[in-house]
């Protein structure tokens, strides 16, 4: 599966670097090594032993190394309609940042640079020098080393000391493509002092085709900025996410990451948040609807390296038919991390018996003064709700999706933007109802 | 309005009703008295649909209707109502919003139109009235970290808002004080109607002061082995049951 990946870098890496970001190139060939040593992660590793890859890696991909501008307008076709969402909007097509912004976006506040990588690497190159492959490059996983070797491209937010972002960022990542098709991209976020921003970021597809992903997000949070992170998942059920986000925290920072997983194929999201300086807030949380054969993976780690500092995490998951959950949830709390305190919990429905859920909490804790639980369940709707519900004249399925939805509320509550809040309810509402679960007048997630 | 012949009902494959027969009229209020494990509580789980328990033999009409046909949501939506005597709670689910859906779930049963949130907001005030109900619990889930009195007042609260025909108060008593009990008892007492019934189920006399019953009947084994008037039950209070155990014993 490896050697048609390996054999088509060894003999196009020339042109993939001459279509990519200089400043993505650093590490490129270091990269490439490591993936021909590690090759693709299968489930005989640890960390991969709930993803089994195999099925999603065997498909013959076509990847866009001459980086061909693909025929799509989503200007035209991506009415996204959360009502009161007023955000700056930014499209990525497959792992292409679409260069035509929105004459809203020209509004930033000053300082502010969005965009894509290749365009930063020539306009501000010393950014991208002292950032780039930071978090990404000390990771020795075999798809963070393909990302490295063959990221072309990928979408750069940064936030100056001291600014605000008045408005959420929304980044909407569409899959378009004519054959089956693989986006590898690489996005740097940077927050500097005391900055603030939130960015949302939807992942969509608009062919049939099989689609595979594979993005590495580093984001970096200094002093006192607050960052929050939420993520969207309505892709087609072809579509495989392999997705890496990784976080480093400086002082006093607080940062929330919360990722929502509709609809999708198969899902891995490993998500790595760095605390390193002290007095950090940390919350991270997700949610998954899965039913059919979805498969979804949150691997996550919460790393608390300095003292003082407060993390939660919360996982919530519904599982319906066949589909498959996987949850890990790695705590580690070093010698120096005292006075820490870490919350973490996973919570998981199962509608029917074929459905299936793994999780793993994992504590490492080698501070002696800290405060830190954690608490994993898997059980069914409970029958004693249903039926007095049903004794107040509640029908059966309605009764039902109200438990559901009230599972799932309180992580759909670590929405801090009350508009994105109202529509996520809606959509979760839609989805598990079985009803379509696409925003109203977008054609994009049709 | 409610006529039980000869149910039988089993839980588990343990026979708990065994021939139970009881006729109900609208305007009357019935006590079903009985020592632990009469099978009390199972005929409100019974009549009431719920799935734990299996009819094995016997007939239910209620408004003419053959209620053992019924799902439990359309035997609530018919009119029955059962006061639980554990209520549960539902973290997650807010009071106004399961409140909303079961009038409005009532009123398409009726082929009405969902109820306007003014019009709504407006029933649900007048009827906390009823039972003192402080107005800050129906912003919280379904009765999560209420207190003993505010469950039980909450579930005479829900009675009021869906005005049920025939009201099965299972246990109403059971962990309240004596003000709880008043304010819960006077809640009932408003929503007596000549065209509506109660089945009190009740352990104890006391409740009885309250709400005053037509019948009392005596539940014992699966059947009801005595009824007679409100002074029955004075005559259980300062007896007993043994002396009924006796009764039928002595058969």
């Amino acid at each position: 599966m490896e050697q048609q990946y390996i054999d088509l870098y060894k003999s196009h890496h020339e042109s993939i670097k001459k279509h990519s970001a200089p400043a993505m190139n650093g590490l490129r060939d270091a990269s490439f090594a490591q993936f021909e040593k590690l090759g693709f992660p299968t489930v005989a590793l640890e960390n991969y032993k709930y993803t089994d890859l195999k099925e999603s890696l065997s498909i013959d991909y076509g990847l866009n190394i001459n980086r061909i501008p693909i025929p799509v307008n989503p200007y035209d076709v991506f009415k996204c309609d959360v009502p009161g969402i007023h955000s700056y909007l930014y499209f990525v097509v497959n792992d292409g940042f679409y260069p035509v912004t929105d004459p809203r976006n020209t509004q930033l506040p000053d300082g502010v640079i969005i965009g894509s990588v290749k365009e930063v690497a020539a306009t501000h190159p010393e950014l991208l020098k002292d950032y780039f492959g930071k978090l990404s490059s000390t990771k020795e996983d075999g798809l963070i080393a393909f990302n490295g070797a063959f990221a072309q491209d990928g979408f750069f937010m940064y936030v100056p000391e001291n600014v605000v972002l008045d408005k959420p960022v929304q980044l909407v990542n569409i899959m378009r493509a004519d054959v089956d098709f693989m986006a590898v991209s690489h996005n740097v976020i940077i927050l500097e002092k005391g900055a603030k921003a939130q960015l949302l970021v939807c992942d969509h597809t608009v062919d049939e085709v099989r689609f595979l992903s594979n993005r590495v997000t580093e984001v970096f949070v200094a002093e006192h900025a607050i960052y929050e992170h939420y993520k969207l998942e309505n892709t087609h059920n072809k579509t495989t996410n392999l997705s890496t986000l990784l976080i480093d925290q400086d002082s006093s920072s607080n940062v929330l990451a919360n990722v929502i997983t509709l609809h999708n194929g198969v899902t891995r999201n490993m998500i790595e948040i760095d605390v390193d300086g002290e007095h950090c807030e940390t919350s991270l949380c997700g949610m998954v609807i899965g039913d059919k054969n979805q498969q979804v993976d949150n691997f996550t780690s919460i790393i608390h390296n300095k003292p003082n500092c407060n993390s939660r995490e919360l996982f919530k998951y519904v599982l319906d038919d066949t589909s498959k959950g996987a949850f890990t949830g790695k705590l580690y709390v070093a010698k120096d991390a005292q006075k820490t305190a870490a919350f973490q919990t996973n919570r998981n429905i199962l509608l029917k018996k074929t459905a299936k859920m793994r999780t793993k909490p994992q504590l490492e804790i080698y501070a002696d003064d800290v405060k830190c639980s954690h608490g994993a369940t898997i059980g069914s709707l409970d029958e004693t709700a249903l039926f007095y519900m049903r004794q107040r004249g509640i029908s059966a399925d309605e009764a039902r999706l109200l438990l559901m939805f009230a599972f799932t509320n309180d992580v759909i509550e670590n929405i801090r933007i009350p508009a994105l809040q109202d529509r996520i309810k809606l959509l979760v509402e839609k989805r598990l109802r079985g009803e379509l679960s696409k925003c109203e007048g977008c054609v994009i997630c049709q | 309005m409610l006529e039980i012949k000869n149910l039988h009902a089993n839980i588990n494959g343990k026979e708990i009703l065994k021939g139970l027969s009881l006729s109900v009229n609208a305007g009357e209020v019935h006590a079903i008295m009985g020592p632990n494990g009469a099978g009390k509580s199972t005929l409100s789980s019974v009549l009431t649909g719920n799935p734990a328990f299996t009819v094995t033999e016997g007939d239910v009409t209620f408004n003419g209707k053959n209620l053992l046909e019924l799902l439990p949501e359309d035997r609530s939506r018919e009119g029955i109502f059962l006061s639980f005597q554990y209520p549960v709670e539902i973290p997650g689910v807010s009071m106004v919003n399961f409140m909303r859906t079961a009038v409005n779930e009532h009123r398409k049963y009726k082929n009405l139109e969902p109820m306007s949130a003014s019009d709504f907001l407006k029933l649900q005030r007048e009827k906390k009235e009823l039972v003192e109900m402080d107005s800050k619990l129906a912003n919280r889930s379904v009765n999560e970290g209420f207190s003993g009195g505010e469950k039980k007042r909450n579930e005479i609260f829900q009675m009021a808002m869906l005005d049920p025909k025939l009201s099965i108060l299972d246990e109403t008593d059971s962990g309240l004080d004596i003000d709880a009990l008043r304010i819960v008892a006077n809640g009932v007492n408003k929503l007596k109607r000549p065209d509506n019934a109660s089945i009190v189920i009740t352990h104890y006399q006391r409740l009885l002061d309250y709400i005053v019953p037509d019948f009392v009947h005596v539940l014992y084994d699966g059947r009801i082995v005595k009824s007679g008037g409100k002074e029955l039950a004075l005559e259980l209070e300062e007896r007993g049951y043994d002396w009924i155990k006796k009764e039928v014993e002595g058969e």
